[in-house]
C-alpha cells in the first residue's frame, strides 16, 4: 500500500509535539517541510532524525525517499 | 567486535578518511539524483573526498545506517562525524556552513550546481537561420 502526503503530514504532526508539516510527494518520493518548537537548540542532524524516527524502517522501503527541511518554531501557541 | 567485519570496515573507512561520502554509484557515475547533487557540491568546492558505493552489497547500507543512525543515502562524514545527507549538505552549502565544516575559506556566491549526467553527450547546435 503506497503512502500519501496526507498520511505523512498527520503522522509527523501526531508524533512531534507542536509540529506543523507540509508534505508533498508522489506516493514514493516525498518532501516534508516541518517546523516544531521541539527542534529548538538541536543540530540539523538531530532535527532530521526526529522526523525520520516517526517512520522508522519505512524510510527507504515503503517511503522510498523522504527529503526534509526543518525549522524551529518559537512556541506551540504561535499564531 | 570482529564478529561484524562489515561494520568494522565501514568504521575504519570513516576514521581513516577526513572527508568520505557513502553514495549510490560512484562520483563519475552516480546512480541516484541525491548522490549526484551531493557529489556535484563537493566537486564544485574543489574538495577531495573518498567515496563508497553502497549498492554492490546491501549489508553496506544496513551496517552504515545502524552505525550512523541515519536511514538514507548519501551520507557525508567529515573528521569521523556525520555531517548530513543530501538535504543538510545542500542547506549548508547555500549558507556557507559547508565551507566551514570542510575547513575551506570562501563562501559561495553561486547557487548550488546542477548535477551533470556523467556521460552526457555534448549538445551542439548549429544555427543556420
Amino acid at each position: 500500500m503506497s503512502a500519501t502526503p496526507q498520511e505523512l503530514k498527520q503522522r509527523i504532526e501526531a508524533n512531534i509535539p507542536g509540529a506543523q508539516a507540509e508534505v508533498t510527494g508522489d506516493g514514493h518520493h516525498f518532501s516534508a517541510s516541518v517546523s516544531a518548537p521541539a527542534f529548538k537548540g538541536l543540530s540539523r542532524i538531530a532535527q532530521h532524525r526526529l522526523v525520520y524516527d516517526v517512520f522508522g524502517s519505512e524510510v527507504g522501503d515503503r517511503i522510498h525517499a523522504l527529503s526534509i527541511q526543518t525549522k524551529a518554531s518559537e512556541s506551540e501557541n504561535e499564531s | 567486535m570482529s564478529d561484524n567485519p562489515m561494520r568494522e570496515a565501514i568504521k575504519s573507512a570513516i576514521d581513516e578518511n577526513p572527508v568520505i561520502l557513502f553514495m549510490k554509484g560512484n562520483p563519475d557515475q552516480p546512480a541516484c539524483g541525491f548522490s549526484a547533487r551531493t557529489v556535484a557540491v563537493l566537486q564544485s568546492l574543489g574538495q577531495p573526498f573518498a567515496a563508497v558505493d553502497v549498492l554492490p552489497d546491501p549489508r553496506i547500507r544496513q551496517e552504515l545506517s545502524a552505525l550512523s543512525n541515519w536511514p538514507t543515502i548519501p551520507q557525508l562524514f567529515v573528521d569521523g562525524e556525520l555531517v548530513g545527507g543530501h538535504d543538510i549538505v545542500m542547506e549548508m552549502y547555500q549558507s556557507g556552513e559547508l565551507h566551514q565544516a570542510l575547513g575551506l575559506e570562501a563562501a559561495p556566491e553561486e547557487p548550488a550546481p546542477e548535477a551533470q549526467p556523467a556521460q552526457a553527450p555534448p549538445l551542439s547546435i548549429e544555427n543556420r537561420i
